[in-house]
């Protein structure tokens, strides 16, 4: 039998650079109660959402995704043409093809790097983070570029008193290369298709197209369900990871879950009951939830806030739509 | 040993109290959750939870939305309690 050559790659991975974009116009709550029954108090009190970003027709997903990239492959000190792999991770562009990972890379001015989209709703991020960390171990890319994108503003029912207030628009990106030390723990990630209805798109776009329903498809969910599966559920994902990465709540620096909801949030942070030194993500207030953005958004805010700082030992999780899930420990770059 | 009525309401008083911070006399066999004890959705979801693990009983996204009063929580823990 012939000898199969094997591939070869760096011995360990880590975040190198993160870079963000927020459209330009900022959606305070008064303008979602234009179309709703509700009220800036009880909107806060539900989400502890005040403003979030709204894209103009200008700020595409490949658009976004190009500002966030180009920060994030410039915050990593390397060149986009040394990036072997394009992973953009989004449920928010309506064009099945071909990828938009294609058009984002050549954009960057990568080369010809492999590029492809994925499909992990508010977990996007972290499946994408697995992916670049496998094949820059693996030697497939020397480095790789991953990107969280929505425009969530265009899945949002604005006369849905329950959803409309809470997604936003966005793009999160980093780069990710070879280490001498770990710096991307275990990936504890799965799914649970068995609550495919919990959060999900209202109609297909076949249903659409052939005219039922006469409404736009939007993002729904059923709030209590996914509030217990998020905080319970997650928090024990949440102690895997860190288990798995063998850290301990004392010597975790910054936690970032995905950005849903400032209630997961808190409830998470006192179901995991993590230290009072552990910085936590809540750019939910200002953000909105940006799905498969919302984690590499929130890291590039505390990075450039000095909130956390580069080194710091930090948790990311993110969870969503499928049911889906994918939590690990990194450094932050 | 399954637990009493009173026990139960008494439970329920606790967790509403470190919940959502209302004064335990308050949490009586009548008080709707939502509308007299100030108790959303979601700090609901929470009460739930902290209900299966001190009763030993599992309450369904389903079954919760039915739990409208202190009563009605009373009432399912007493009956589906292991």
């Amino acid at each position: 039998m012939a000898k199969i050559k094997p591939s070869q790659g760096a011995a360990y991975a880590r975040i190198m650079g993160v870079g963000g974009y927020r459209p330009t116009r900022v959606v305070p709550n008064e303008v979602i109660l234009e179309k709703i029954d509700s009220s800036d108090e009880w909107i806060r009190s539900r989400s502890g959402i005040s403003t979030r970003h709204w894209a103009s027709p200008e700020e595409t997903v490949s658009a976004m995704s190009v500002e966030a990239a180009g920060k994030a492959i410039a915050d990593s000190g390397i060149r986009a043409e040394q990036i072997g792999a394009v992973i953009v991770s989004t449920v928010s562009h309506f064009k099945q093809t071909p990828a938009i990972a294609t058009e984002i890379a050549d954009k960057l001015g990568t080369g010809r790097p492999a590029a492809f989209d994925i499909s992990a709703g508010c977990a996007g991020f972290g499946y994408g983070l697995t992916l670049a960390k496998g094949m820059v171990i693996d030697g497939s890319a020397e480095y790789a570029l991953v990107i969280g994108v929505e425009r969530l503003s265009d899945l949002t029912d604005f006369e849905d008193r329950s959803t409309a207030f809470l997604f936003g628009d966005g793009a999160g990106a980093v780069v990710v290369g070879p280490a001498k030390e770990p710096a991307i723990g275990p990936t504890v990630w799965g799914s649970e298709g068995d609550k495919s209805e919990t959060i999900k798109q209202t109609d297909s776009w076949e249903a659409y197209r052939n005219g039922r329903p006469e409404k736009f498809p939007a993002l729904t969910q059923e709030g209590q369900a996914v509030f217990r599966w998020a905080v319970f559920e997650m928090a024990k994902v949440a102690q895997q990871a860190l288990d798995a990465a063998g850290i301990t709540a004392d010597e975790l620096d910054v936690f970032i879950p995905h950005q849903a909801n400032m209630r997961i949030i808190d409830s998470m942070v006192k179901t995991l009951k993590l230290p009072e030194h552990v910085t936590v993500a809540r750019d939910v207030e200002t953000t909105g939830n940006t799905s498969a953005a919302s984690i590499p958004l929130a890291m590039e805010r505390l990075l450039a806030t000095g909130e956390a700082k580069s080194g710091d030992t930090a948790l990311v999780i993110g969870f969503g739509a499928g049911l889906v899930y994918a939590a690990t420990v990194v450094t932050l770059p | 040993m399954a637990a009493t009525e009173k026990e139960i309401v008494d439970g329920l008083a606790e967790i509403v109290n470190e919940i959502a911070g209302i004064p335990v006399e308050d949490v009586q066999l009548d008080k709707s959750f939502t509308d007299d004890l100030d108790v959303d959705s979601l700090s609901m979801v929470e009460v739930v939870v902290a209900a299966e693990e001190r009763f030993d009983v599992k309450i369904p996204d389903d079954d919760v939305k039915d739990l409208k009063t202190v009563g009605d929580a009373t009432k399912y823990i007493l009956e589906h309690q292991a």
